[in-house]
């Protein structure tokens, strides 16, 4: 059915793809100002650059908000699905250089310094790597790894092509991979989560690639629109099909952190810099989620009863993994990491649901999740001590006494997380499940909440710590956060209040945000 | 009047009431004034209620003062308020009892709540914050559960019910006695589960409305009409059981309510049993009565035999009881049996009683548990065998005591009596047998009530009740006072060493006087002239069971003067 004729150069809708290249733009340059801007200046201009780049990118998107088209050959797919992940994973990595930027958290001596090391690639306990836990030398190129892995997060979302989509895969895991290994304090964690995170990610990768090339086998085509074609005319041969899309799964659902492929989640939300982990767990887990509900709903839309059930025995296994192991942590990191394991099940449960309100279901839990979540790695990252932060969820007890505002705050997430009325996780919960009961899940959805309930428990020991508990006589510090920190907290916590006691606004647009181009 | 937005307004008060009071009573300073501020605001809500009452017309709509606002457009959400007979009194209600257990806590000793349960290490004491966060605690409780009573939209009343468990929960885990934190986990983990199930019936009927009228809507009188199939009936039907079986709580799904009620403070304890229970009870009448009838019919039996069940269990567990806190609360288990009861027996007489039941329990159990707390307070100890002779030192707590005793196992005359009267002779006509075994379950509340009042108010003083003088007995008790809340909050103690007849056990303060005085006028009066309170419920209990349920009653309208009322 294809074949190679002359090759013609498709034609690409620029403006439409603005957003995308700014990003990569301002990353590129990035580059060149790490490579040829003095050292002092660096760190201002990086910073200046990257949100410079996300609000002018922003922008674009606004402009364009009303488009609905395929470009660059049908390989890209801007329409209201893209438009808003774009919007959203914008704010996301705004919000995460917003963290990136504050150096009030960590000092050497009394030199304020930020959360990266300088020199990533030493190996651990060589006298240059102890050195630098006592240099004040900064470096910046976190800024633009994220900008080129928000720019390739960008280009996933909006794959309509697996091709492009697993090339966007890779585009943004490889910065991630390097973020991950660039911790301040305990290099050894960090390095190890950014070999593990790199090992898995390949593989997961490795996974995708073959499932695509199945699917190819399959249908002959790599356009999301031509597998759609060849489901629903059965040329093709069935077994490649389940074959290369349950591959396919494995790879995304890797990226997006579900169990059973779920093992690096822990390792690596504890090794990054909290940061990264925070612009990680909330752009990450949209990216992957956009892009699977992508593939899902234009290509494998007609034939539901395939995947349906896989994807349901995914989600109970994620939310048991998440919500059991998560019992049993005693590092906050890690207790969140578990958590956005479970959260990836039920998100899940609105994928499956193969109709409308899966989308804007799946969109409005991503979304408000993602916020809640850099708020609670932000706050995570205020505990320290001379070492470097304090993650036990232990140091937490008597915050209450200590810092009421911010035991408050910590009240607020753990409760949207559990759930609870008043809060945005508990709209985003209820869109979801009710999008996999009109889907006729209801025993799924059952599952769900019994094993949300479970998740309850280690959301409110958080609670029992900071409020029914005498501050411990060792507790470790509570820093003061930079500005940035501060108004990333505020504005977090105030969206995630927001949003679950006035829905409306945002609801409205992820409801006109459910229809695909393909 | 009944343009008024009552009910906006009963929401409203105490919220802004917790925030100021919360505000005033950050530090040390503000305390005092902020628990004044916060009785204030009680007693403005209290006013307000009992404005509403009168002005509710008994002849007029089924559901009144009602408003609505749009909330979430998106998912058919609106904030709609309303009240029925039932949800009236239900807020009149809580009206009532929130002012009364602020001036019966005043301080956190006042109640006992300081007071570890037998078996617990007595020196413990967990140091708290200041009891005026306590009382802003109470006020956004209030709000909620002004608002899940009157919430007519099914969200709505979700929203509330959960919001309920959050400010209940840190009453418990933070002003409580020893093991607190765990009764608190565990009240809440048994709710969320409950609310979760029931979570999963609403968007299911949420999904069935959308496919049958066109449209989401969570209005209750839209939901009212659907046409549902009884397989879906039953399963929604059994959603919300559950979540109101927990919260009211039947056996076998009532553990969390003694754990919850031995470790929380007593005035949490009187809201608990008192208000958050009847949600429970109040959720069969509003919502699963209504909404699914063909399912409430057919698995009426289970109900029932839950009921009868815990009216045996619960009195089995009151009479084993050392611990006073935890048998108070296991008695109100028992009567929850009986409303239950009186609920699925689908008559409107036994209906009616229900409801008053409802209301009356948690005025009689307060009281009850308010008396019980006072005597606490002053023994310094939860176990009833530590205890004798207690009309001999503190004669009208004891007699106060006493009364609620009777209230508590319906004695003629006291208010109680009436509504297990109504609920015993209406069900009769149709569930004789479950009626006949829930009638010798009274046998049991006798038992546990007077073998209560037996050990703990008469014969000789002993114990930790100082025997007075001339009875010759003159040892010495070793004895930790609290004497205040330190820096750091930790708690001050002093260690002394007096002889029983020094130490004073007390008759009620004037404070307290204020406290228990009005429950008794209420139980007496109830007892007496039931009427006025039967006129608001009987229509709303009619429409209910014959307009929604579709039972024909046999009996008569309810008419106390025909069934007894004491006289």
């Amino acid at each position: 059915m294809n074949h190679l004729a002359a090759i013609e150069l498709p034609s690409i809708a620029y403006t439409a793809l603005s957003p995308i290249l700014i990003i990569f733009a301002a990353a590129a340059i990035g580059v060149a100002v790490e490579a040829f801007v003095p050292r002092a200046a660096r760190f201002p201009s990086q910073v200046g650059l990257a949100v410079v780049a996300i609000f002018a990118s922003l922008i674009a998107v606004f402009a364009e908000r009303g488009t609905h088209t395929l470009t660059a050959g049908r390989a890209l797919a801007i329409d209201a699905p893209a438009l808003l992940s774009w919007a959203a994973l914008l704010v996301f990595g705004l919000l995460a250089v917003m963290l990136y930027a504050d150096r009030s958290l960590d000092k050497v001596g009394n030199t304020r310094v930020s959360h990266f090391v300088a020199e990533a690639a030493l190996p651990i306990g060589i006298r240059a790597d102890r050195a630098l836990l006592t240099s004040d030398r900064v470096q910046t190129e976190v800024f633009p790894l994220s900008m080129f892995a928000l720019g390739g997060m960008m280009t996933f979302v909006a794959s309509n092509n697996l091709i492009v989509m697993f090339i966007a895969l890779e585009v943004f895991s490889l910065p991630l991979y390097l973020i991950a290994g660039l911790n301040r304090r305990r290099r050894l964690l960090s390095q190890e989560a950014a070999v593990k995170y790199f090992l898995l990610g390949s593989f997961g990768s490795g996974f995708f690639l073959y499932g695509l090339a199945l699917l190819y086998g399959f249908s002959g085509t790599v356009d999301l629109r031509g597998i759609f074609d060849a489901t629903t005319t059965e040329f093709g041969n069935d077994a490649f099909m389940l074959l290369g899309l349950g591959l396919l799964l494995v790879g995304l659902l890797f990226k997006a952190g579900v169990a059973p492929f779920h093992q690096w989640t822990p390792d690596v939300y504890q090794g990054s810099p909290t940061p990264v982990a925070a612009f990680m767990s909330a752009a990450t887990k949209l990216a992957a989620f956009i892009a699977l509900l992508r593939i899902m709903y234009v290509a494998f839309t007609a034939v539901p009863s395939s995947w349906q059930p896989v994807l349901a025995i995914f989600a109970i296994v994620s939310m048991l993994v998440g919500a059991l192991f998560g019992l049993a942590q005693t590092d906050f990191k890690r207790m969140l990491a578990y958590s956005s394991i479970a959260h990836a099940g039920f998100i899940l449960v609105a994928v499956l649901a193969n109709n409308e309100a899966g989308v804007t279901g799946t969109m409005f839990y991503v979304i408000t999740y993602g916020l809640s979540s850099i708020a609670a790695f932000a706050c995570v990252s205020l505990i320290r001590r001379p070492d470097g932060e304090a993650s036990r969820i232990e140091d937490w007890k008597g915050m209450a006494r200590r810092k009421p505002l911010l035991a408050g705050i910590m009240t607020v997430l753990m409760l949207s997380m559990t759930g609870i009325p008043l809060t945005a996780g508990f709209i985003g919960k209820f869109h979801a499940f009710s999008a996999a009961i009109d889907a006729g899940y209801t025993w799924l959805v059952v599952v769900a909440l019994l094993l949300s309930a479970v998740t309850a428990v280690f959301y409110l020991r958080v609670i029992v710590l900071m409020y029914f508990h005498e501050p411990a006589k060792d507790a470790p510090v509570v820093e003061e956060p930079g500005t940035s920190t501060d108004v990333v907290i505020w504005v977090t916590t105030a969206l995630t209040v927001l949003f679950g006691v006035i829905p409306g606004p945002l609801l409205d647009l992820v409801a006109n945000a459910a229809q695909f181009v393909g | 009047m009944s343009n008024f937005p009552f009910l906006f307004l009963l929401i409203v008060l105490p919220l802004l009431g917790a925030i100021v009071v919360a505000f005033i009573g950050r530090d040390e300073a503000g305390e005092q004034v902020a628990k004044k501020a916060a009785v204030g605001f009680a007693l403005a809500e209290l006013v307000v209620a009992v404005l509403m009452v009168v002005s509710f017309d008994t002849g007029g709509e089924r559901l009144q003062f009602t408003t609505t606002i749009g909330w979430i457009d998106a998912l058919g959400v609106s904030f709609s308020l309303g009240v029925d007979g039932i949800a009236l009194l239900l807020i009149l209600l809580t009206a009532i009892l929130v002012p009364v257990v602020m001036i019966a806590s005043w301080r956190r000793d006042s109640l006992g709540d300081d007071v570890n349960q037998p078996g617990d290490d007595p020196a413990v004491i967990p140091a708290v914050g200041n009891q005026a966060r306590y009382f802003a605690w109470i006020l956004l409780l209030q709000v909620f559960m002004v608002g899940v009573f009157a919430a007519t939209d099914v969200f709505l009343f979700y929203v509330f019910f959960e919001a309920m468990l959050i400010p209940t929960y840190f009453l418990i885990g933070g002003y409580g006695a020893m093991r607190r934190r765990a009764a608190a986990m565990k009240f809440i983990i048994y709710s969320l589960v409950g609310g979760l199930v029931m979570l999963a019936s609403i968007i299911g009927l949420y999904v069935v409305s959308k496919n049958e009228l066109g449209e989401a809507s969570f209005s209750w009188e839209v939901l009212r009409g659907l046409d549902l199939s009884e397989t879906t009936q039953t399963w929604l039907f059994l959603g919300f059981f559950i979540a109101f079986a927990i919260k009211a709580p039947l056996v076998p799904l009532h553990t969390w309510l003694p754990t919850a009620g031995g470790a929380g403070p007593i005035g949490t304890t009187v809201l608990l049993v008192g208000i958050l229970d009847k949600v429970g009870t109040f959720g069969f009448l509003r919502y699963c009565l209504p909404l699914f009838p063909d399912a409430s019919r057919n698995l009426a039996p289970l109900v029932l035999v839950l009921a009868v069940v815990g009216i045996f269990y619960a009195a089995m567990q009151a009479i084993g009881q050392d611990d006073v806190k935890k048998l108070v609360t296991y008695t109100s288990i028992a009567h929850f049996g009986y409303i239950a009861l009186g609920i699925f027996a689908f008559t409107t007489q036994a209906g009616a009683g229900a409801v008053l039941y409802m209301f009356n329990h948690g005025i009689s159990t307060g009281l009850l548990l308010l008396a019980v707390g006072m005597i606490v307070a002053r023994g310094r100890s939860r176990k009833i065998s530590d205890y004798g002779g207690v009309f001999r030192v503190a004669p009208w707590l004891a007699g106060i005591t006493f009364i609620a005793g009777m209230a508590g196992l319906a004695l003629p005359g006291t208010n109680s009596f009436v509504s297990e009267f109504l609920v015993l002779i209406g069900s009769f006509g149709r569930e004789p047998v479950f009626t006949i075994l829930a009638t010798i379950g009274i046998v049991f509340a006798a038992l546990y009530v007077l073998w209560l009042i037996q050990r703990m108010l008469h014969g000789p003083a002993r114990g930790v009740v100082p025997a007075p003088s001339g009875d010759g007995i003159d040892e010495v008790v070793d004895e930790e006072v609290l004497l205040g809340v330190g820096d750091g909050g930790t708690a001050v103690k002093e260690r002394t060493k007096r002889t029983v007849t020094q130490r004073a056990f007390g008759d009620l303060n004037v404070r307290e006087r204020w406290v228990l005085g009005p429950l008794v006028a209420i139980v007496f009066v109830l007892g007496f002239f039931p009427q006025p309170m039967l006129n608001i419920i009987n229509p709303a209990v009619e429409q209910t069971l014959q307009t929604d349920v579709g039972i024909e009653n046999p009996g008569a309208p309810v008419d106390a003067s025909a069934n007894g009322d004491g006289k």
